[in-house]
């Protein structure tokens, strides 16, 4: 075990599977940074310091700065992947989604299905997400739940470091689409990360902890501030089970039905707004499924429907915060 | 053209004004105080006042990320602007849009805009709507050489050309789409003009250093438009003095690259010493200019910092006109 950032596991896991898949290629803005520059390639090595050492190390067929071009990017993702590569295109941010949105959406998401079986479109596309760096309504958004509506697409959330080494891997090593959401907050989160080959399955969530008075579902950012706000419960002796997603397409079902059929308290944590949210659907779940465990109505903590604003006590004010999902568990208790 | 005491005056005061708005946001962002992601637009203020000093308030602009000096220049208050970039209630969008997203629509500023490439389709719907109103108004959008690359751009200027709109497509080339050269990004590199030009619209070349070469190349290019030969577009040649945003350590910069810039390609030191050396106006008046400018912005900032933070209940205000 290493201890490692978020952000040094993806780039050693990137150095790690281009290098044993010759057929790895990355593209997007800057991941070299600096060409037609008199800095020079690899000036920059990536705005978010995933790509650094890529460039040198396999050189500008694999390693592709493009224009400030989303669609072509994405597409482009697309079309190398149907000629038998595996792409990985990174959105600088995901909010851009919205650029590319039918080489996603039409396209990438459609192709297994539209032909019948026949083609596999093994693309990876790394959206930068979320908020919390005050970056406003066009460059903060989570828009996860909008991508797992699409069915093609895996979406993928990792919380941990190791998490985010073993998602990308089996990202890399599978078939199918893929959005990997990377937080903009968590790259420098730190933790112990598996040596060597480590490959986390899809539709595995992770079990943070075990409490059995209630059932905090998560993922992402959030998953650290329901840890918080079960530290502060379990000083009063309230107990909560904390399950971080890990992927929402596909869905580990199974997880969340066993821990509420325990508990028949639930408590959804989602960043984004209350609307065909992830927590929406996650309610939907348990309403069909386990109706007859829940002890309360449900708790959704999300932001509320409005775009993301700029000012620190604006977006202090809709983003949940560990103080919201705390009362949120309180009410589920006091209910019911 | 000779332009008169007071249009000289008013010129520089408009580029000092933003020239200075930004080397003090430039000191402000250090402190901490100020959120988020600022882009500055110093370097190019010739290319915002050389060409917003010949529109109307009733003509329209749509602006990028880089935006607050497009928003200087065509009128936006200089307070209000300083107060949103702080996050403050009293900001020009009430502290919701922050840096990136100041618009006035009551001075034809209809947005900077967050996504590279977002903003000239809508500068082609705000030429359609002008031509319906038939008052001659016209709506630009600022792009750079970053946002010519865009399939939002180039399908912005094909349908200008097939409407006819009175749309004009100003590209600032300052040579940095993010940290990536133009030399490298551009595949017409210094050229994005020949694309204009491809989709079948007259296109203009100009010094975006020099405020009097973007003046008179833009008024020629204005009488075209405002004639109804419909879209036309303009390409500058300018410079950015700071980052792609605050914190940029800026490494894919050359030696000795800033600094010769600032040497040889300041609007405002070419445009001192044009006037002075045309006798037009003396360096004392430009000093004092400079003086009233730093009260404003000096101004600006000290009330910002003093002006109260939105109220967290006011979140999920304004998403709607009306919700029913």
């Amino acid at each position: 075990m290493a201890i490692m950032t978020i952000r040094d596991a993806i780039l050693q896991t990137l150095h790690a599977e281009m290098e044993r898949d010759p057929d790895i290629l990355l593209l997007g803005e800057d991941v070299v940074g600096g060409n037609g520059t008199a800095g020079g390639p690899e000036a920059i090595g990536g705005i978010w310091g995933t790509s650094g050492g890529l460039y040198a190390k396999f050189g500008p067929d694999r390693v592709i700065d493009t224009p400030i071009s989303e669609s072509a990017i994405v597409g482009a993702a697309a079309g190398a992947a149907l000629a038998g590569k595996r792409p990985v295109a990174e959105l600088m941010f995901a909010d851009f989604v919205g650029v590319s949105l039918d080489q996603i959406w039409n396209q990438i998401a459609k192709f297994r299905y539209m032909f019948g079986g026949k083609t596999r479109c093994p693309a990876v596309i790394r959206l930068v997400y979320g908020a919390g760096m005050n970056t406003a309504a066009q460059h903060s958004q989570s828009v996860y739940a909008m991508l797992t509506a699409m069915p093609g697409l895996k979406v993928v959330l990792p919380a941990t470091p190791a998490d985010a080494k073993g998602l990308l891997t089996e990202a890399l090593r599978g078939d199918d689409p893929v959005m990997f959401f990377e937080h903009k907050t968590l790259y420098g989160v730190k933790g112990e990360v598996p040596d060597g080959d480590h490959r986390q399955r899809f539709g595995e969530a992770r079990m943070v902890r075990e409490g059995g008075d209630a059932t905090i579902v998560t993922c992402g950012r959030m998953v650290n501030f329901s840890e918080k706000a079960a530290d502060k419960l379990a000083a009063d002796g309230i107990g909560c089970d904390v399950i971080d997603l890990r992927t929402t397409s596909p869905l580990d079902e199974e997880a969340i039905l066993d821990s509420v059929e325990a508990t028949g308290r639930l408590v959804v944590v989602d960043e984004s707004p209350p609307r065909c949210s992830l927590a929406a659907d996650i309610c939907a779940l348990v309403a069909t499924k386990a109706f007859s465990s829940l002890k309360a109505p449900p708790e959704l903590v999300t932001g509320p429907h409005s775009p993301i604003p700029f000012a620190r006590e604006l977006e202090r004010a809709w983003v949940p915060s560990p103080q919201k999902i705390e009362a949120a568990v309180r009410r589920v208790l006091a209910a019911g | 053209m000779q332009l008169s005491r007071e249009e000289l005056v008013g010129a520089y005061r408009r580029m000092a004004t933003i020239r200075q708005f930004e080397e003090r946001l430039h000191e402000e962002i250090k402190t901490g105080e100020i959120a988020g992601f600022t882009h500055l637009y110093a370097g190019q203020e010739a290319v915002a006042v050389g060409i917003c000093d010949q529109l109307s308030v009733e003509d329209m602009i749509v602006s990028t990320h880089r935006g607050h000096g497009h928003c200087i220049a065509k009128g936006c208050d200089v307070k209000a602007m300083m107060q949103e970039i702080f996050g403050r209630a009293g900001g020009t969008c009430k502290g919701r849009g922050g840096s990136m997203h100041i618009a006035d629509l009551s001075v034809g500023m209809l947005g900077a805009n967050g996504i590279v490439g977002g903003g000239a389709p809508q500068a082609v719907g705000a030429a359609l709507a002008a031509r319906l109103d038939g008052k001659g108004r016209v709506a630009i959008a600022f792009s750079g050489d970053g946002a010519c690359n865009q399939g939002t751009t180039f399908e912005a200027m094909n349908m200008a050309v097939v409407t006819k709109a009175p749309a004009i497509f100003v590209f600032e080339n300052n040579h940095y789409s993010e940290h990536t050269g133009d030399a490298y990004a551009v595949g017409t590199a210094r050229d994005i003009a020949s694309r204009a030009e491809a989709f079948g619209m007259k296109a203009w070349r100009a010094n975006g250093c020099d405020y009097f070469d973007t003046y008179e190349t833009m008024r020629e290019l204005l009488d075209h438009v405002r004639a109804g030969n419909g879209p036309a577009a303009i390409e500058l040649d300018t410079e950015r003095f700071f980052g792609h945003f605050e914190g940029d350590p800026q490494r894919y910069r050359g030696k000795g690259e800033l600094d010769r810039i600032r040497e040889e390609r300041d609007c405002l030191k070419a445009f001192r010493a044009k006037v002075a050396e045309a006798k037009l106006l003396d360096p004392a008046d430009l000093d004092a200019v400079d003086a009233e400018v730093a009260a404003l912005i000096e101004a600006a900032v000290v009330e910002a910092r003093a002006a109260p933070a939105p109220d967290p209940a006011t979140v999920a205000d304004d998403v709607y006109v009306d919700y029913y």
